[in-house]
């Protein structure tokens, strides 16, 4: 199999011509000579070892179809939308308590109103749960009206269905979670929608409670759900989800046709 | 290589000229090997798995004791009119764990039900039969109205308007030494009022829906 060559280093990285009577033009290497190679002196030391480089590549250095547009950088905006949310939420958790007894609410309270900037990155969390909802959504309808779920990317779609039921999760049991009355009546309509599935239903709702009625311990059940059980699955399966795309490549727009040979398009005529 | 295709195939590896063969063995090492470490495997994963989902659904299986709880003296309740009582339904958790309860006299001129000889006094739970907001007593109205989606029941609980798939759930309820009312487990009825263990909301319980929502595995007997 012919190897691709190597995409160009950026400018930053490539190794300054050494000046006459400098670096190796005279065999000694100045300690200015170093220092600006230090850079790619580390990424190389690192790649010796654990030969990242060459996947970094396979991912980032694709060949991508002509047509390829901005609706393409929905699944990227999605991801960074979870990623927002992993980071403000590992900060919100370093506040929150999970007290029905009045601590939760109190602890909310006190990060919207006395942290330094602690509004903010409750807002961000808050508005962000919705913009990632928004986008995975448009991220969707882009792979459908596009075509994109189609052989032989049909296993991606399947992922993509689940990463959207744990994302729906993670918007309910994170909507308990300031324990104020909306979150609290809101959590019990959604876990009695839950108990309407006929045979199974009564046993998701109890299982939602931890038990026949809202509990002691219900609150921190939505809370280890929200931040420890569903993050980890969602991260696993972008996982997933990324390496298909990068292995399976990404689809062209419908309205590009594939450039036929003159030789072809006469012997039509 | 004529053996391999006759009918009758040899137990033993040595026969059956598998690479790795040894003779009066009927697995190769390999395979032992492989079989080994993954049921090692298996065993060391199902030894934290299975406790740790036992103890995630455990609390399904939980049977709670019942609570009887004072709501008031017995002349604090009418038979024409219902008298809203708070009762903790979980204790220790505060506001969280509390519900309203709608208790009234024994009034043999309305509660003509069969099922209702015998009770002294009729609790009706404030947690609508559709998905679960507290429903009110509006008194004007003589119905329990319910804010969420519109929920209307009549004077005994008994759906009249909007999606409630069920009367309103109700309390057994007694009197005890001092002369107080209690209240005590939850019970869900049926269209005609029959008692069922109780149901969460949203669950019928006429023609198949007593089948299709089953009870509790931990609810007991009165």
């Amino acid at each position: 199999m012919p190897k691709l060559p190597a995409p160009p280093l950026p400018q930053a990285l490539q190794a300054p011509t050494p000046r006459p009577g400098e670096g190796e033009g005279n065999g000694k290497a100045t300690p200015r000579h170093h220092a600006a190679q230090a850079g790619t002196s580390v990424v190389d030391w690192v790649d010796e070892r654990t030969s990242l480089s060459g996947g970094a590549r396979w991912l980032m250095f694709r060949k991508v179809p002509k047509g390829t547009n901005w609706f393409y950088t929905l699944g990227s905006a999605t991801m960074f939308a979870f990623l927002s949310q992993a980071v403000t939420g590992v900060f919100l958790a370093m506040y929150y308590r999970p007290d029905p007894s009045g601590g939760a609410y109190e602890s909310i309270r006190y990060v919207t109103n006395d942290v330094f900037l602690g509004q903010f990155v409750r807002g961000m969390h808050k508005w962000g749960s919705s913009v990632m909802v928004i986008l995975v959504f448009l991220h969707m309808g882009r792979t459908f009206f596009f075509g994109a779920y189609k052989y032989p990317r049909e296993l991606n779609w399947v992922i993509g269905v689940v990463l959207l039921i744990l994302t729906m999760l993670m918007s309910f049991s994170g909507y308990l979670l300031p324990f104020d009355q909306r979150a609290y009546w809101a959590t019990i309509v959604g876990v009695n929608i839950n108990g309407t599935g006929p045979l199974i239903g009564p046993y998701l709702s109890d299982f939602l409670r931890g038990g026949p009625e809202f509990g002691a311990t219900t609150l921190s059940r939505f809370y280890a759900i929200h931040m420890l059980l569903v993050p980890g699955l969602i991260a696993a399966l972008i996982g997933a989800h990324l390496y298909l795309v990068a292995k399976l490549g990404t689809t062209a727009p419908p309205w590009t046709r594939a450039e036929q040979s003159p030789e072809l398009r006469e012997a039509e005529a | 290589m004529s053996d391999k295709h006759t009918s009758h195939r040899s137990k033993y590896t040595l026969d059956r000229q598998m690479p790795g063969a040894f003779e009066g063995e009927t697995v190769t090492r390999r395979r032992f090997m492989v079989v080994g470490g993954q049921a090692a495997g298996g065993v060391a994963a199902a030894s934290f798995l299975l406790p740790a989902l036992g103890f995630a659904v455990g609390p399904i299986f939980k049977s709670t004791p019942h609570r009887w709880e004072s709501v008031g003296p017995v002349d604090m309740f009418s038979e024409t009119n219902y008298v809203p009582v708070v009762i903790t339904l979980t204790p220790n958790i505060g506001e969280a764990g509390k519900s309203t309860a709608y208790v009234r006299k024994f009034n043999a001129a309305i509660d003509t039900d069969p099922y209702d000889k015998g009770t002294p006094y009729i609790a009706i739970s404030s947690r609508c039969a559709h998905l679960g907001c507290p429903v009110r007593w509006v008194d004007a109205a003589e119905r329990f109205i319910c804010p969420c989606h519109g929920g209307v029941y009549d004077l005994l609980g008994r759906r009249v308007g909007g999606p409630p798939v069920r009367p309103l759930d109700r309390f057994y309820t007694r009197v005890n030494a001092s002369g107080e009312v209690e209240l005590g487990p939850r019970f869900s009825v049926n269209s005609e009022l029959r008692r069922f263990s109780p149901r969460d909301p949203g669950e019928p319980l006429d023609g198949i829906g007593q089948y299709a929502y089953p009870s509790r595995p931990g609810a007991q007997k009165l």
